[in-house]
């Protein structure tokens, strides 16, 4: 039982987000940073460059490759993960570079690399949304140029309903997992992966909950980014 | 005046009436930031002034540079930027032979240059043949982020004036965002606290006065 007269395991209602705490600029030698509490999730964002791309083989002399590492740390989950790459966060590091690629003005940086490490201090269901979300506002940070502030959240079904953001029980026990990525201005789509099974109908329904929470997200971006950049109080 | 602070995305004019200067795109009939950083409209044109990012090199940028390669006729020189710089042994002030560009520079030492040219697949030229380039030889340097430069100058010279003043240290600020400073050591000591706070408070009003407050003005 998940979800009972409308009010989900955790308190939450079906459209509800759990609570989100963002902060920018956290890291003194990366170029761009961000901490991230998302719900149960600690993310720890950081942004490297634009810099020389190295062995020179690699580089692109039409535009600048973006490279970003997901890694989930050892501890981050209730069993010890053994350390290092694996099949899952080799998927995810993937879709997150494209995602953040198609925002960012890679022509405008030829022959460099943009490195963005997303570090996984703490998961709890929906990382690689938290994980775009965090490396979005470290892009911003860094003052990379981008076409929007992208955002990410996911939406899924639990006991036949359609609810925002699941949290771990949900996302083990549930019927769908929806991780959608968004660019919030057009609503234009950088990632959507789906888990489990939807209907035609039902997947409409989640993806419209799924942008509706990602607006949400941006807000809270946006306030973070803005707060680092607050005129001081003059002693 | 309120200074407004944008993010990617931004929507800050119209297409029709204005123009897209720095820092911002165009899309439709609506222009948006492509950056985050200061709002600012000159005549038609909109720009974003950035607040953070790597150093983006123009010609004619007195910049301060790091020996990174010795070839037979070139230097390579790191200037804090996201590509490497090319100073050709015709650039320099001396009179270089080929094959001995080591007896006049190495690894490691340390100069300041012009940007001479950059081309569009952004390689970089420089050039020693300026009135303030030269080999440095003493004092110290100092690393702020380059988006900062700006700031520790002041308008036409008013803030390195104001430092020059109250320390009595010869300070040379490179366009990259490194900065060299000559001087006691006391003073040079309560100089480098004072570029820390410029560039912690960059974005604020009144450091001018701030900054003379704290040299003890």
């Amino acid at each position: 039982m998940l979800i009972k007269d409308g009010i989900r395991m955790d308190g939450r209602k079906p459209d509800e987000l759990r609570p989100i705490k963002i902060e920018a600029g956290v890291l003194y030698r990366a170029d761009g940073s961000c901490y991230l509490e998302w719900g149960g999730n600690k993310i720890m964002a950081a942004v490297y460059g634009p810099r020389e791309a190295l062995p020179r083989h690699i580089q692109d002399p039409t535009k600048a490759i973006v490279n970003a590492r997901y890694n989930m740390a050892s501890f981050s989950v209730e069993e010890r993960k053994r350390p290092g790459p694996d099949r899952r966060s080799t998927e995810i590091s993937k879709v997150t570079s494209e995602a953040l690629e198609s925002v960012i003005f890679t022509e405008l940086f030829p022959r460099t690399t943009i490195d963005v490490c997303i570090e996984v201090l703490d998961a709890e269901a929906g990382t690689r949304c938290a994980g775009i979300t965090a490396a979005a506002v470290a892009l911003a940070d860094a003052g990379i140029p981008m076409r929007d502030l992208p955002v990410a959240c996911a939406a899924g079904k639990i006991d036949g309903t359609i609810v925002l953001d699941l949290s771990s029980e949900e996302d083990k026990e549930g019927e769908a997992d929806l991780p959608v990525a968004i660019a919030p201005r057009n609503e234009e789509i950088l990632l959507l992966q789906m888990d489990g099974h939807l209907t035609y109908k039902e997947f409409e329904e989640a993806l419209e909950l799924a942008i509706k929470g990602c607006k949400e997200v941006v807000k809270l971006q946006r306030k973070a980014l803005l707060n680092k950049y607050k005129t001081f109080e003059v002693e | 005046m309120i200074r407004k602070i944008v993010l990617p995305g931004t929507e800050v004019g119209d297409a029709k009436s204005k123009l897209p200067g720095k820092g911002v795109f165009k899309e439709g009939d609506k222009i948006y930031a492509s950056r985050l950083g200061i709002l600012s409209e000159k005549g038609k044109y909109i720009n974003v002034i950035p607040l953070s990012g790597v150093y983006d090199p123009n010609v004619g940028d007195n910049v301060i540079g790091v020996i990174q390669e010795v070839f037979k006729n070139a230097w390579i020189v790191d200037i804090n930027a996201p590509y490497p710089a090319f100073l050709n042994l015709e650039n320099v002030p001396w009179r270089v032979d080929y094959g001995e560009t080591s007896k006049y520079l190495k690894v490691g030492d340390v100069i300041i240059a012009t940007i001479a040219a950059i081309d569009e697949a952004k390689n970089i030229d420089i050039s020693m043949k300026c009135k303030a380039c030269r080999k440095i030889e003493d004092g110290i340097i100092i690393e702020i982020q380059p988006s900062k430069v700006p700031r520790v100058i002041g308008k036409s010279g008013s803030m390195l004036a104001t430092l020059k003043k109250y320390t009595q240290c010869w300070i040379f600020v490179g366009q990259n965002g490194r900065i060299w400073i000559k001087g006691e050591d006391e003073k040079v000591n309560l100089l480098i606290k004072a570029i820390r706070k410029i560039e912690k408070e960059a974005h604020t009003f009144g450091l001018t006065q701030r900054i003379i407050k704290m040299l003890g003005g």
